[in-house]
């Protein structure tokens, strides 16, 4: 009887409608889709992605080669070399960052005493050639150079849970 | 001369139907990547063209530019000539279905029969170019898919038995005509069981989602047409979106009233709607079919082989026989014809 009962039930398609019924209502719903070049997924000002050396607003660079980045990088990524300048400031000549030794934890950041490396919320970017890969000073300055408004306005969001 | 002039106007009324047919199915392509998207919450193609809408055309260019592949034991002539073997017949199925009233390429009086006739002999496509293939996977595709499409011709045919028995006529064109009048003489009300049947059986029959096993991306690779690439591929693939579209012009044809309009009995609307070429109808209801499709595709998972077998062999044949004989009763003692 039971399975009478089943068989009758499976002419009437019930739990096939049913799902028709979900396709259908979703064809009119809201779309998810992030139309990736244009559109970007929101994210966190917190968000470690490309490194970017910063300037003081008279253009002097802000680090110092403390070398305390080098020392707390956990992959060994960065490689500073420093020298004494005329006017007697210890400034950096050599700031490499292997960015496939990098592991993007943020501790460069969190170390540096003048807020001269950090992390900006670029996530997209790519390396053309194998040797490439490592970033030298100039790079890094351009890219904090080109950045800086955007890098100001995340630490200043940031600022106030720090 | 009036030979020659008798071609003309066959060759002309042939391009008539097959052009707009290939364009047809290249925007069928696209309209089922965007259904299905916007059905998984997607936006499908979007990026060639405004709203996507020259996606189709990119695709037929990068596949005729697109190495054609011969493997290297196969074999070559069979290899080649499967895909014309399959998509011949389904373009030749189309001289028969009638669009208006004056317009249909042969009205010749067994016009179903020659359907279903058209329609079986595209399985040898399938099957040749499996074996031609000399690849495991293409034989294990084309042998399911001959085996399903046998199966399913037997309980589509027997839906079909259905629609003579009532209308009394092989020809198309008069199987419409006896629909006309109302949409209560459309044949889907005295045949609703036949007509779910013919339409599942239909979605079998041309190796669609949820019967797709023929080509079942997990299990098979891509089945039948494993190792064919470029045009090669496209033309199996323009035959698969043509017998589609044929039977969704078919179900819209012998149950659905053709091109006769739903308000037909009620005479103000009627009045108002006078102004609409009949073929409108025609293509909105297959429309909806073509649809049901994609519809069908993006909801319902893939059977197993032998649920397949089970449900065509156990169900729909029994069940349309048993329907053919109730409506031969009531035809007999006419009840309500």
């Amino acid at each position: 009887m039971l399975k009478l009962k089943r068989l009758f039930k499976s002419f009437l398609f019930k739990d096939l409608f049913k799902g028709l019924n979900i396709t259908l209502y979703n064809l009119f719903n809201k779309k998810v889709t992030i139309q990736y070049p244009e559109e970007h997924i929101p994210r966190s000002p917190r968000f470690r992605g490309l490194h970017a050396l910063r300037r003081y607003s008279n253009g002097e660079e802000r680090c110092i080669a403390c070398k305390l980045c080098e020392v707390i990088c956990p992959a060994l990524a960065i490689t500073i070399e420093s020298e004494q300048r005329q006017d007697g400031a210890r400034k950096t000549i050599k700031y490499d960052i292997d960015m496939f030794k990098c592991i993007y934890c943020g501790y460069c950041e969190e170390a540096c005493p003048v807020d001269s490396i950090v992390q900006t919320d670029i996530s997209d970017f790519y390396f053309e050639k194998n040797d490439s890969r490592v970033i030298n000073k100039e790079q890094l300055l351009s890219y904090g150079d080109k950045y800086e408004l955007h890098i100001d306005k995340l630490k200043s969001e940031d600022s106030k849970y720090k | 001369m009036e030979l020659f002039f008798t071609l003309l106007y066959t060759i002309i009324k042939i391009a008539c139907v097959s052009i707009p047919l290939l364009l047809a199915v290249a925007y069928y392509t696209y309209a089922e990547r965007k259904v299905i998207g916007y059905m998984q919450l997607r936006i499908g193609p979007n990026r060639v063209g405004p709203l996507g809408l020259l996606q189709p055309i990119a695709d037929a260019v990068k596949l005729l530019f697109k190495e054609i592949i011969i493997p290297s034991k196969s074999n070559k002539f069979l290899f080649v000539i499967a895909p014309v073997l399959s998509i011949a017949p389904s373009l030749a199925a189309w001289a028969v279905i009638p669009f208006g009233k004056n317009f249909v390429i042969a009205d010749i009086n067994v016009g179903i029969l020659y359907l279903l006739a058209m329609t079986s002999i595209s399985i040898y496509g399938i099957i040749i170019a499996g074996w031609a293939s000399n690849s495991k996977y293409a034989l294990f595709g084309s042998l399911r898919s001959s085996a399903q499409m046998i199966s399913y011709e037997i309980s589509m045919g027997l839906c079909i038995v259905g629609v003579l028995m009532l209308s009394g006529s092989m020809n198309l064109k008069s199987i419409i005509l006896s629909q006309s009048g109302s949409i209560l003489n459309w044949y889907f009300i005295p045949l609703f069981p036949l007509f779910i049947i013919y339409f599942i059986s239909a979605i079998a029959e041309t190796n669609r989602s949820p019967f797709d096993v023929a080509e079942g991306e997990s299990e098979i690779v891509a089945g039948f047409h494993v190792e064919y690439s470029g045009m090669l591929f496209a033309v199996f693939f323009l035959a698969e979106y043509m017998n589609m579209i044929l039977v969704s012009f078919l179900s819209a044809i012998i149950f659905f009233g053709g091109w006769n309009s739903p308000f037909e009995s009620i005479e103000i609307i009627n009045h108002y709607l006078s102004w609409i070429p009949c073929i409108f109808w025609l293509l909105l209801k297959s429309s909806f079919f073509m649809f049901s499709f994609l519809w069908f595709r993006a909801t319902f998972p893939r059977y197993r082989y032998d649920q397949i077998m089970r449900l065509g062999w156990k169900f729909f044949i029994p069940i349309s026989l048993f329907w053919i004989i109730i409506i031969s009763f009531f035809i007999k003692f006419k009840i309500f014809f």
